[in-house]
């Protein structure tokens, strides 16, 4: 028996905090499957840890968007019964692990922006989207720092993970733009002082990486083409294949209580 | 239990070493005091805790993965979550057995690398596969059940460092345990397939969770020594018979049927079970069981394709020690 979709009524907030959510859920997700995997244990320990604070995160946030939404939606529900199409996380999270570098690149950028939008969302207008901010910027803080330390020691470590980190800063580069562009729907929010305007993060993002990647003796890329499409839901192939191992039960045993 | 293979003799080589020494150490376990890392102790009680606290070491490592198999398929974010918090629980006692183990000198590359080679063993119960979701609600109420009721009488080990670890072990273990039965709860609650679910995991691990408590005490070899040096406080038997006691009530709250027809109460309430299969339990110990290869190779796998970012690492590591060294010399 097919298992239908959730509609969702995405109002530009209850976009807005899908969006959010589903960056969260996806790498959270990603990471996780490192869990038992890792180059180390310590490794395991952390990467599971990282993935525990974004998926607490994507909790946080498809509550708060079925609230905003005000239907039957819930957290499982908005996680488990959305199909590709309907998913709006960034291109980005949803790349595949690949090696550990591709797997640190990937959370450095992401991190690098989350800690700066996290902390500026904490002066959002709305208390409940201020309240994550403010649990969110600890926690990211943190997933940077990490992430800052390998991308540190693995550019300057041998040559063979200095080559493989380079590789995977190429590789996810054109993965970065998606986080700094707006749409209408969120310009309004960002007039409302709901949002902000990750167009202003851009700098302190860049600083960012500049410091880190020419400590690791890394360089970044000068190309700048840009894919995009994730926050609309024109997504990879990848995401598809996650989505249908995390939703497997939900689809395949519809309406129970787990 | 999470240390089956112990079950063999050990070499005694107390002959060799200070008489009067080992009386003294004898005297101090009779006196419940604890042994610490740099006090004296015979080779062989050093050879024994290495062995049991580091097989005890891999089992949390290789438990990571049966578990960690659904991580990616939990029905709810609820659920997802809990799992996953629970399976790192699990590589945190891993690491501080290590610890503990190495506080008896051999280090945990070693260790690691023994396990890696196969000459080490974890237990058994790992070697078995996670096919449906309830098998991770079993494998918390009778995994971990079976694990605490081993391990609560290790908080009170002679050897103080794997005592110390084992008691914050134990406390994350019956949270697990509790976690695993409210999964249970909630299945046995649910539909008629999710029942089924539930009770088809408790009639595959059912027999492989009695296993785990080793060898009946008629063939164990190696107790006597173990409960002298009060590593060991009970016997196999006796706390197997402590879990099924336990365990039956928790089942029929549930619902469930445990799979032993023959099973009957005796007049002092105990739950007598049916005769084990031994030479499954053999078979599993000796590399047989349904999943030893796929554990092995995961592992190794995740070693091998770790090792360039451990050296990497390393090779950092290096660099800045040296580039400190070069400017504190300026």
């Amino acid at each position: 028996m097919p298992v239908a979709n959730v509609e969702v009524s995405e109002t530009p907030l209850v976009l807005y905090a899908v969006r959010r959510a589903d960056d969260a859920l996806i790498l959270g997700h990603r990471l996780s499957e490192w869990c038992g995997h890792a180059p180390m244990m310590e490794e395991d320990m952390a990467l599971s840890n990282i993935a525990l604070d974004l998926i607490g995160q994507a909790r946080e946030l498809y509550t708060y968007a079925a609230k905003a939404e005000g239907g039957d939606n819930d957290e499982d529900k908005l996680a488990y019964l959305r199909d590709v199409r309907q998913y709006r996380n960034l291109l980005l999270v949803e790349q595949p692990n690949g090696d550990f570098a591709q797997t640190l690149v990937r959370q450095f950028f992401y991190s690098a922006f989350a800690d700066l939008y996290w902390r500026a969302m904490m002066n959002s207008r709305d208390a409940t989207l201020a309240a994550i901010g403010a649990k969110s910027e600890k926690e990211s803080a943190y997933h940077l720092r990490h992430a800052s330390e390998w991308i540190i020691r693995l550019g300057d470590g041998t040559e063979g993970s200095h080559v493989r980190a380079q590789g995977a800063i190429d590789h996810l580069w054109a993965f970065t733009g998606e986080m700094f562009a707006v749409d209408d729907g969120e310009r309004a929010l960002i007039h409302a002082g709901i949002a902000i305007d990750p167009g202003t993060l851009r700098g302190g993002w860049m600083t960012t990486l500049s410091d880190v990647v020419s400590e690791a003796t890394l360089t970044l890329p000068q190309n700048d083409w840009m894919q995009q499409g994730g926050r609309s839901g024109r997504h990879s192939e990848h995401l598809g294949h996650l989505l249908s191992e995390l939703q497997s039960m939900q689809r395949t045993f519809p309406g129970q209580t787990w | 239990m999470y240390t089956q293979a112990l079950n063999t003799a050990e070499t005694d080589d107390r002959g060799l070493e200070d008489a009067a020494k080992a009386a003294q150490f004898q005297a101090r376990i009779d006196a419940e005091e604890r042994i610490e890392p740099n006090d004296w102790m015979p080779a062989a009680y050093r050879k024994t805790l290495t062995r049991q606290i580091s097989q005890h070491a891999h089992s949390e490592i290789v438990g990571m993965l049966p578990e960690g198999n659904w991580i990616t398929r939990a029905p709810t974010l609820r659920r997802k979550a809990a799992l996953l918090a629970k399976v790192q629980d699990e590589c945190g006692h891993g690491l501080y057995l290590y610890a503990a183990a190495e506080t008896l000198g051999t280090s945990r590359e070693e260790l690691v690398d023994a396990m890696l080679a196969g000459k080490a063993k974890y237990s058994s119960i790992f070697n078995y596969p996670t096919l449906t979701w309830a098998d991770i609600g079993t494998i918390g109420w009778l995994v971990d059940g079976a694990a605490i009721m081993n391990q609560i009488p290790l908080c009170r080990c002679s050897y103080g460092p794997y005592a110390r670890a084992m008691i914050r072990v134990c406390k994350e273990e019956s949270f697990h345990q509790r976690q695993g039965y409210e999964i249970m709860l909630t299945l046995c609650r649910g539909s008629d397939e999710q029942k089924a679910m539930a009770q088809d995991a408790l009639n595959r691990w059912w027999w492989p969770v009695l296993m785990m408590f080793g060898p009946p005490d008629a063939t164990s070899q190696h107790s006597d020594t173990s409960t002298k040096w009060k590593i060991k406080r009970f016997s196999n038997d006796e706390l197997r018979q402590k879990f099924v006691d336990a365990t039956v009530p928790q089942a029929q709250y549930l619902g469930l049927t445990i799979p032993d027809p023959g099973m009957t109460q005796d007049a002092e309430g105990h739950w007598r079970y049916s005769e084990i299969d031994w030479t499954e339990f053999k078979q599993v110990l000796a590399g047989n069981g349904p999943c030893n290869r796929d554990r092995m190779a995961a592992r190794r796998k995740a070693h091998d394709e770790g090792a360039w970012v451990r050296e990497a690492a390393a090779a950092y590591a290096t660099k800045r020690a040296q580039r400190q060294t070069a400017q504190a010399a300026e």
